[in-house]
């Protein structure tokens, strides 16, 4: 090989640009807060059993509705239960829930909206049908539908909530491809005789799934909501387990005298919901292309 | 690399034609328009080995479909691609993929933001089993200082080079399955003017010291002449004149040649003082190409016989390697003005 | 300010507020534009030309800012003035024309409107008027079938004609001025042979003053009498367009030359500017080229280096560079190669 008539060029600033932008991330307030906001919850879900001796779901009728005390930090339910235990145990249940409840439908929506996209054609139009024959439902109306059909309980509402929420998802990822297979890069690749799967899997979806990313966000909050609607439509998790939804529900009776049974819970869920938005948000802002 | 020689062309193309579906039927016709639109109409074309070929024209005029039909990533309508004889199907096996590879016009979309370089070549690499496993790290290598980029850059992502360095990257890439053709769509157009010489120079030594055949698509006709040893000129979806370069600029045939040259700015040249453009008015839409020869509606030597009959891409009389579609192009009692 | 000048550009800088520091976009740029004249300001990207244009329009990006400097259009410093009164310059007195028309014309307004609309502000003409104002500089920019197209929408014509439409904006309110930033970059060679030819006729007929941004040397010696050569945010080199490109008396506008594929002189070997373009936050001290450069010396490093007149050269030449013989000589080397 002779020698090649090629200029040098400046060195790289190798690392140097992906290390300012991790410095980033922790200058955003917004993100910070609602990071700190998730750690919190989710430390003190995973430590309830240290946080709390009390059996959630043993009742003491001598020590029903007591007030706020030195034993019980939120007093004692009806059943005699104390409710920071039940709290701590309900979040615990509620936010496992939720987080594989999100899982399933990501995973689903994902796999066809990027078969959708990528291929087109009669595989596009068979699965665009079906996400309009789902979005043709109100949202509760297709979950309660589907759990009521299925029986309470943990299994049912995971595929209760995967059937309707995927939907979301597969627009999303489809949308995303529809752009993003257009670019060079997807073009040299084919050119390359790379197969499809592998262009799929490797060139596109690391790049388009930011976005999927961001709605699982808002949507595990849909889903905690969600659950916790069933819990108090008494569709959810059975009784006794502790369970935010049916803690609501039960309270409910006592809200003159023992406010904290029914407001606490909600509270509690009321403060996932904006650790998630601010999470969601922040990384929204953090990953929008060109910054 | 003396197979330059050998008998036939190394890729050709016969009566290739590309279009693609544009809105409704009814609509079209209601509007007198086509319903496809057809960016090749027809192209028959040589290569052969260690030749550079560059296909030339304005917007519309259909040469990176051309392009891309060649390379195997659009699919013609019908004709048919021949590689070294053989006739190429429509969806190509891998081992078909490698024998042409392609670069680029924009260097920050031709590049997967995500993969390192190194991660790029590797994939390829192992995908088509190039080199044995433990040699791909070191063929890596090579490959970038082919293009006179560092090893350390194997572990860098795409944000961190500048277009010229990008555009090297992306030729890396196609090298390094070691194709027969390279096909540049446009590779300087995006880079500042003094980083688009470090990438001429460094296509034109890989054409020399790898043999390369290279197919180069361009609507500047100084890198053209800088770079490439035959022209083909491209008008709303076909070829109407091919021939070496030298005498492309030294004596077209075709009135739309001579015009692209009439209009190229030159330093030499007084300020442009109003007077007649080289060419007047705007290419007809793809969707209404006209009847006959597709030019006549802008040619200053239309005729009569022009809307009747479509001209064939004929030879030269005594001049095999000069081809031209017009009906006048060889004429002399005709001919105009002599190009440039 | 003299009779014969209709722009006057005096040290001008303009700074970028930009995450990685302050951006010296433009950094001390002086020069003239003769009433009637056409100057071409070449550079790369990052030269700083299409700022400097944009610092005269007085439409900067909101986190840019002219930091110091005079620009006096026909007397008047409009760095000085505010920005409502910069406005009511802007049509009557000067205009620009964009790189991409499709973006700077209004989607969803007809373009007979859109020409009208600058006359019917700035020169208080009546709907009517406007309109047959319009009409007639449809006629002077060659579109054809203007009554028809003027109630088009701009999505309905083609580059072309689109740019044609610009420069009929541009013209409508009879400005002295126009500021034009690389106006048939994205366009077609022969239809960009059009509208070079439909601009520089049209100034000449009207006497209108051009400063044409590019940074395609055959098409500024196509337009421009004269032409600066701009680098890192400066002026390097200054004259008569042809004699700057042809006989250039600094590295940079050699390299430029040399680089760039010439379609009449086919060199043999392009020769690339080595070394990369210098960060306009911290730029290199004196000369901000001599890290490229093969004739630097010691003093190239530690010396400011204002344009300067070349003496003994007539027609208004001059250079930034400290050793311009060392180019002279190269050009000659060139020249004497076969």
């Amino acid at each position: 090989m002779s020698a090649l008539q090629v200029q040098a060029e400046a060195p790289l600033a190798a690392g140097r640009a992906r290390g300012r932008q991790a410095r980033r991330w922790y200058r955003q307030p917004a993100l910070m807060a609602g990071i700190v906001i998730l750690v919190v919850v989710v430390g003190m879900a995973l430590a309830a059993p240290l946080l709390t001796s009390y059996n959630p779901i043993a009742q003491n009728l001598n020590a029903s509705l007591l007030g706020p005390g030195a034993h019980h930090l939120l007093g004692t339910d009806q059943l005699g239960r104390d409710t920071f235990t039940r709290l701590l145990y309900g979040l615990r249940l509620d936010l496992r829930i939720a987080f594989i409840a999100v899982l399933f439908p990501f995973v689903l929506g994902v796999v066809l909206g990027s078969l959708a996209g990528y291929f087109g054609g009669w595989v596009d139009v068979i699965i665009m049908r079906l996400v309009d024959i789902v979005v043709a439902f109100p949202f509760y109306v297709l979950v309660i539908a589907l759990v009521f059909v299925l029986g309470p309980g943990e299994r049912s509402i995971y595929i209760a909530i995967t059937a309707v929420s995927w939907v979301a998802y597969a627009r999303i990822i489809r949308g995303e491809i529809l752009v993003a297979k257009r670019q060079d890069y997807v073009t040299a690749a084919r050119a390359g005789g790379l197969s499809s799967l592998r262009i799929m899997g490797r060139h596109l979806l690391p790049n388009v799934i930011t976005q999927a990313f961001i709605y699982a966000m808002s949507d595990i909050i849909q889903d905690i909501l969600a659950i916790v609607t069933l819990g108090y439509l008494g569709l959810g998790i059975p009784p006794p387990t502790a369970d935010l939804g049916s803690m609501i529900n039960d309270g409910q009776n006592f809200l003159s005298t023992h406010w904290q049974l029914t407001t606490t819970p909600g509270l509690v869920v009321v403060f996932v919901g904006l650790g998630l938005s601010l999470v969601g948000d922040g990384l929204a802002d953090l990953l929008r292309p060109g910054q | 690399m003396n197979r330059d020689e050998a008998a036939g062309p190394l890729l050709s193309a016969r009566d290739v034609a590309v279009s693609f579906p544009v809105g409704s039927r009814v609509a079209a016709r209601i509007r007198g328009e086509e319903h496809r639109l057809r960016a090749v109409d027809g192209v028959d074309m040589e290569m052969r080995r260690g030749e550079a070929l560059a296909l030339v024209g304005e917007s519309g005029s259909g040469k990176s479909t051309l392009a891309q039909a060649l390379a195997g990533l659009q699919r013609p309508d019908r004709g048919e691609i021949r590689f070294d004889g053989r006739v190429l199907p429509a969806s190509r096996s891998r081992a078909d993929r490698r024998r042409i590879q392609m670069v680029f016009q924009d260097p920050y979309s031709s590049l997967n933001p995500r993969l390192t370089v190194g991660g790029m070549l590797r994939e390829l690499l192992r995908v088509h089993h190039v080199v044995p496993a433990n040699r791909v790290a070191t063929f890596s290598a090579e490959l970038l200082a082919l293009v006179g980029l560092a090893e350390t850059d194997l572990a860098a992502y795409p944000r961190q080079f500048s277009g010229g360095q990008r555009q090297r990257v992306a030729i890396a890439r196609a090298l390094a399955l070691r194709p027969d053709v390279l096909v540049a769509d446009e590779p300087v157009s995006a880079l500042d003017v003094s980083v688009q010489a470090t990438i001429l120079n460094l296509l034109r030594n890989l054409r020399d010291d790898l043999g390369l055949t290279l197919l180069l698509i361009s609507h500047n006709l100084a890198v053209v002449r800088h770079l490439c040893d035959r022209v083909a000129v491209m008008y709303l979806g076909r070829i109407v004149e091919v021939a070496p370069t030298e005498q492309i600029f030294s004596a077209p045939r075709h009135p739309y040649t001579r015009a692209l040259l009439a209009a190229i700015p030159r330093m030499t040249e007084g300020a442009a003082d109003g007077s007649v453009p080289a060419i007047a008015g705007d290419p007809p839409s793809p969707l209404r190409i006209p009847a006959g020869c597709r030019f006549r509606t802008r040619c200053p030597m239309a005729q009569p016989r022009c809307a009747a009959e479509d001209p064939a891409l004929a030879e030269a009389p005594g001049d095999a390697g000069h081809l031209a579609a017009c009906h006048f192009a060889f004429v002399p009692a005709v001919d105009g003005e002599t190009g440039t | 300010m003299s009779a014969e000048t209709i722009l006057e550009v005096r040290d001008l800088r303009v700074r970028i507020a930009s995450r990685r520091g302050l951006v010296r976009a433009v950094d001390g740029v002086s020069f003239d534009v003769p009433r009637g004249g056409a100057l071409g300001l070449v550079g790369e990207s990052g030269s700083g030309k299409t700022m400097t244009l944009r610092a005269i329009l007085g439409v900067l990006p909101p986190e840019a800012q002219i930091t110091s400097g005079e620009i006096r259009l026909d007397g008047v410093d409009l760095v000085q003035l505010r920005g409502s009164d910069v406005n009511r310059l802007r049509g009557p007195k000067m205009a620009m024309i964009f790189q991409e028309p499709m973006g700077a014309l209004n989607p969803v307004m007809r373009v007979g409107w859109q020409i009208a609309e600058g006359p019917q502000v700035h020169l208080g003409l009546s709907r009517g008027r406007a309109a047959e104002r319009a009409l007639e500089l449809m006629r002077r920019v060659g579109i054809p079938d203007p009554e028809r197209r003027f109630r088009a929408y701009p999505h309905e014509f083609s580059g072309g004609m689109r740019q044609r439409v610009m420069i009929a904006i541009a013209l409508s309110c009879d400005p002295e001025i126009i500021l034009c930033d690389e106006p048939t970059t994205a366009l077609d060679v022969t239809i960009q042979d059009q509208i070079l030819r439909l601009l520089t006729r049209l100034c000449r007929e009207s006497g209108v003053s051009l400063v044409f941004v590019t940074h395609d040397l055959p098409v500024v010696a196509q337009v421009c009498r004269d032409v600066a050569v701009m680098y890192g945010g400066q002026l390097v080199e200054r004259g008569e367009v042809r004699e700057v490109l042809l006989d250039p008396r600094h590295p940079y506008t050699l390299g430029l030359v040399r680089s760039a594929p010439d379609f009449e002189y086919v060199r043999e070997s392009l020769v690339p500017i080595p070394g990369s373009p210098p960060s306009l936050v911290s730029p290199p001290s004196g000369c901000r080229f001599h890290p490229r450069c093969a004739f630097a010396e010691d003093d190239c490093r530690t010396s400011e280096t204002p344009l300067r007149p070349l003496p003994g050269v007539p027609g208004g030449r001059s250079t930034a560079c400290l050793h311009y013989e060392r180019t002279l000589e190269a050009v000659e080397a060139d020249r004497a190669r076969p």
